[in-house]
């Protein structure tokens, strides 16, 4: 249960990380807060020769709040993201999924861009970024670029990025004012891996649905967006149909069956936290939830 | 290939309870192992080693943390404070260690430290806890003994010992 030997690295700027990332390649390893890497050491299910640690980067930690996005730098932690009542007031799904983000004693560690960075599709903020059409900026070698989060995940752990690439940011994209969002999931046990999980948002005109959008924790290979809208559109917030929405989700989800819960089980999890999410967002009566 | 490599030794020095303690460590070190190994802090206890259990939670300026979770290398850049630091005298017990005492919140003690040190900054941030809140706070540490009831009525009773001393002006 230690990790196996490596070389630390501690840059001070983001071109120096960059530079020993590209240095090492394959061999290399970003550590920012370690809370998912680190125990992938100490397992030895991961043991790169050299680790680039970025907590010394100067200009990593900050949260902007724009009218169209909230950006979040790559060394922000969990709790700081959380307690951060701008980002909240502009984006309340961050909130109500980092609340979900295993233990308090691990949120003060963990950031929440190396959540993204890692791509474990049972990481709750991968959802957030999908299904809020989030950015994520990268730098490399050859200068900065950007990647749209759909486009960003191509497997489990497994993303575009490439071995000397370091994400610097993410930029949650911010919903209408009149926008709803919920998110709900399911655990064997507080803080751990959820079963299953779901984030949604969902516009209306007054009563009436205009469009619904989910994306889900644990039950899909890669997190991705499902439209509700084929179930949703056009109908009250006050009449739901319920049931044709969990079709389309009990559709669209693909999970794995492990020692904590057969597939099936998974399956039909999603289908009802959607189902619950869906019910408690309705009834929010608190407008300008975005 | 990466087993190969050749293992990296840091001078590093690490605040600790309020004092500056310095060790030559492997990079790979683990603050759990530093803080027990390196520096002889063993009231620190190790269980899982991954992050679940609880057992080794410091305070990094203030906040809990895994120590096993936390190199000790990066760990540099904090404060920290094991259970040592929140109280090693039996004669003046900290308001947390002297509600455990009173609510028979132990029994073996293993999982002990790791409860104190989470406890003692929960109710920084919220010095009235609920019997509800009090559990949420204590949900990220495990104990195969108690049944969690008397940590439960551990975290209230503390909030109250705290608010006694305020009062006694000590």
């Amino acid at each position: 249960m230690k990790p196996a030997p490596f070389v630390h690295h501690a840059p001070r700027s983001v071109e120096e990380a960059v530079a020993a990332l590209a240095e090492v390649g394959h061999d290399g390893k970003v550590l920012a807060g370690g809370q998912s890497l680190i125990p992938l050491l100490s397992m030895r299910l991961a043991s790169p020769g050299h680790l680039v640690d970025i907590a010394g980067v100067a200009g990593l930690d900050t949260v902007e709040v724009a009218d169209r996005h909230v950006r979040v730098g790559a060394m922000v932690r969990h709790a700081g993201l959380e307690r951060h009542t701008g980002a909240a007031a502009a984006l309340p799904l961050l909130r109500l999924a980092l609340h979900h983000v295993a233990h308090p004693a691990i949120r003060t560690r963990g950031t929440t861009v190396g959540s993204i960075a890692h791509a474990d599709p049972s990481g709750e903020m991968p959802a957030i970024a999908v299904l809020t059409d989030a950015v994520v900026e990268a730098v490399g070698p050859g200068g900065a670029r950007e990647v749209a989060a759909a486009d960003f995940f191509v497997g489990p752990l497994e993303t575009t990025l490439a071995p000397d690439e370091l994400v610097v940011a993410v930029r949650f994209g911010r919903f209408t004012a009149t926008t709803r969002t919920g998110f709900a999931e399911s655990a064997r046990r507080s803080g751990d891996y959820a079963l299953a999980g779901v984030a949604l948002a969902v516009d209306a005109d007054g009563d009436q649905i205009t469009s619904a959008r989910a994306s889900f924790v644990s039950v899909t290979p890669v997190p991705d967006v499902l439209d509700l809208g084929p179930a949703l559109a056009g109908r009250s917030l006050h009449d739901l149909p319920l049931d044709a929405v969990a079709e389309l989700v009990l559709a669209h989800v693909d999970p794995e069956s492990d020692i904590h819960a057969p597939a099936e089980y998974r399956r039909m999890l999603a289908a009802e936290l959607t189902r619950r999410a869906l019910t408690t967002l309705a009834h929010d009566t608190t407008e300008g939830a975005a | 290939m990466s087993e190969a490599a050749a293992e990296q030794l840091l001078e590093i020095t690490l605040r600790v309870n309020g004092v500056r303690r310095s060790a030559r460590v492997p990079a790979r070190r683990l603050l759990s192992d530093a803080l027990r190994h390196d520096l002889g802090l063993t009231g620190t206890h190790v269980g899982c080693e991954h992050g679940v259990c609880g057992a080794c939670t410091v305070l990094l300026d203030g906040e809990p943390a895994r120590a096993c979770l936390v190199l000790a290398v990066t760990a540099q850049a904090h404060e920290i404070t094991t259970v040592e630091g929140i109280g090693s005298d039996p004669a003046n017990l900290s308001p947390v260690q002297q509600a455990f005492a009173e609510s028979h919140a132990l029994q073996c003690g293993f999982c002990t430290p790791g409860f104190i040190t989470t406890i003692s900054a929960f109710l920084v941030e919220n010095p009235h806890p609920t019997p509800e809140e009090a559990r949420e706070a204590i949900s990220g540490n495990l104990c195969r003994c108690t049944g969690y009831q008397n940590i439960v009525k551990a975290v209230v009773r503390a909030s109250e010992i705290v608010a006694e001393r305020a009062e006694a002006g000590r």
